[in-house]
């Protein structure tokens, strides 16, 4: 197989975004672009009317660009967690993407190692979902593997900008908000709303109820060790209740 | 306006979370190598992202101060249970996340500003 003419990271880039896929991939995420807005929209809000300073509410949307994991640092931070708590947790709720990074694999790995990240950095929910729906094989054709990239990287950007955008215009629009209206709250209901989306299987659900019965029960822990406590419990009592898998020891395929 | 200050222990974290975003989202690129995760934590990955979301959303739901509400007068109850009563009413179809922000604040906020609760 021939390699690609070595090229700089930017021409790889700029080579991406001409691509007619790029444009297809970005046009697919604008569908389901105003539900990221508003949620972006909203964790603006969260994180300012937790008592974040503007700086640090902009550095954590530019940076960290991942909503839920974000939503749930926000009370964490503001109780003064120590950092391997927030990072935990976050780990905890970012878990998903693991398992999106396990499917993705075969897609990016002929790819150099700072284009994975990179590909993996800007893989979001949706844009995981739409690129696994359009390309359900990942290519061997180098013809083929740029298009699906630039797909990739189409919608990408294009889901980083609009959740940016939003998530800047929610920083400046909480100034003006008062406190006591209580609006961070909505950013716990978007975490509902994705624990909702989570909650497909009955094991699930009780995973979900007994973790969140060991938070309220063991709250009086310090340095919010009730958190990681509970996503402990509830994942070794999952394990422990659910039917035990198929025997299948060293791995049989 | 009283602006709060920007510490560098929040901006630490940030960065940190900035790290666990990158990592997440490219676990299984970041080695060239082939290998995997040992059966029961792959198991475990099932059921560890609602516990996560749970731990965090149920406490912040019924606790004020550290302790467990003892009114049912609550505007957080209602907003959230009528969030999620939406999301299994649309069954996630359509921009059902959205909805549950929708109603659940649609909810909360005339008993939270209106009653006070």
């Amino acid at each position: 197989m021939k390699t690609s003419p070595d090229s700089s990271p930017l021409q790889r880039l700029r080579r991406l975004a001409a691509h007619p896929e790029f444009r297809a991939g970005a046009r697919e995420i604008s569908g389901v672009a105003p539900g990221l807005a508003a949620w972006g929209l909203m964790t603006g809000v969260a994180m300012v009317q937790s008592g974040m300073s503007t700086v640090e509410a902009v550095a954590m949307t530019l940076l960290v660009f991942a909503g839920s994991s974000q939503l749930a640092a926000i009370p964490l931070i503001a109780a003064s967690a120590p950092v391997w708590v927030i990072l935990a947790t976050s780990f905890c709720v970012n878990l998903r993407f693991v398992v999106f990074s396990a499917h993705l694999r075969a897609y990016v790995m002929y790819l150099p190692r700072w284009a994975r990240l990179l590909a993996g950095y800007v893989t979001a929910d949706m844009t995981y979902v739409l690129f696994v729906r359009r390309y359900a094989h990942p290519a061997t054709a180098p013809a083929e593997r740029e298009a699906q990239m630039a797909y990739l990287a189409g919608g990408g950007a294009l889901n980083w900008a609009s959740w940016q955008l939003a998530s800047l215009t929610g920083i400046a629009l909480a100034q003006s908000v008062p406190l006591q209206w209580g609006l961070g709250f909505a950013g716990i209901l978007a975490l509902t709303g994705v624990a909702c989306s989570l909650a497909s299987s009955t094991m699930r659900r009780v995973s979900a109820g007994v973790a969140g019965a060991a938070a309220v029960a063991a709250f009086a822990l310090p340095f919010k060790l009730n958190i990681v406590f509970a996503i402990a419990v509830a994942v070794a009592l999952s394990l422990l209740l659910e039917r035990p898998a198929p025997p299948d020891r060293r791995g049989a395929a | 306006m009283s602006q709060p200050g920007t510490d560098l222990w929040t901006l630490g974290v940030i960065v940190g979370l900035t790290v666990v975003t990158v990592v997440t989202r490219s676990f299984f690129f970041l080695s060239s190598r082939e290998w995997q995760l040992p059966h029961w934590a792959q198991r475990g990955l099932q059921y560890a992202p609602i516990a996560a979301l749970s731990a965090v959303i149920v406490p912040e739901v019924v606790m004020t101060q550290g302790q467990l509400i003892t009114t049912w007068q609550d505007a957080r109850l209602f907003g959230a249970a009528a969030g999620a009563a939406f999301y299994f009413a649309r069954r996630g179809q359509g921009q059902a996340v959205l909805g549950t922000i929708v109603v659940g604040m649609a909810v909360y906020l005339p008993l939270h500003l209106g009653l006070g609760w």
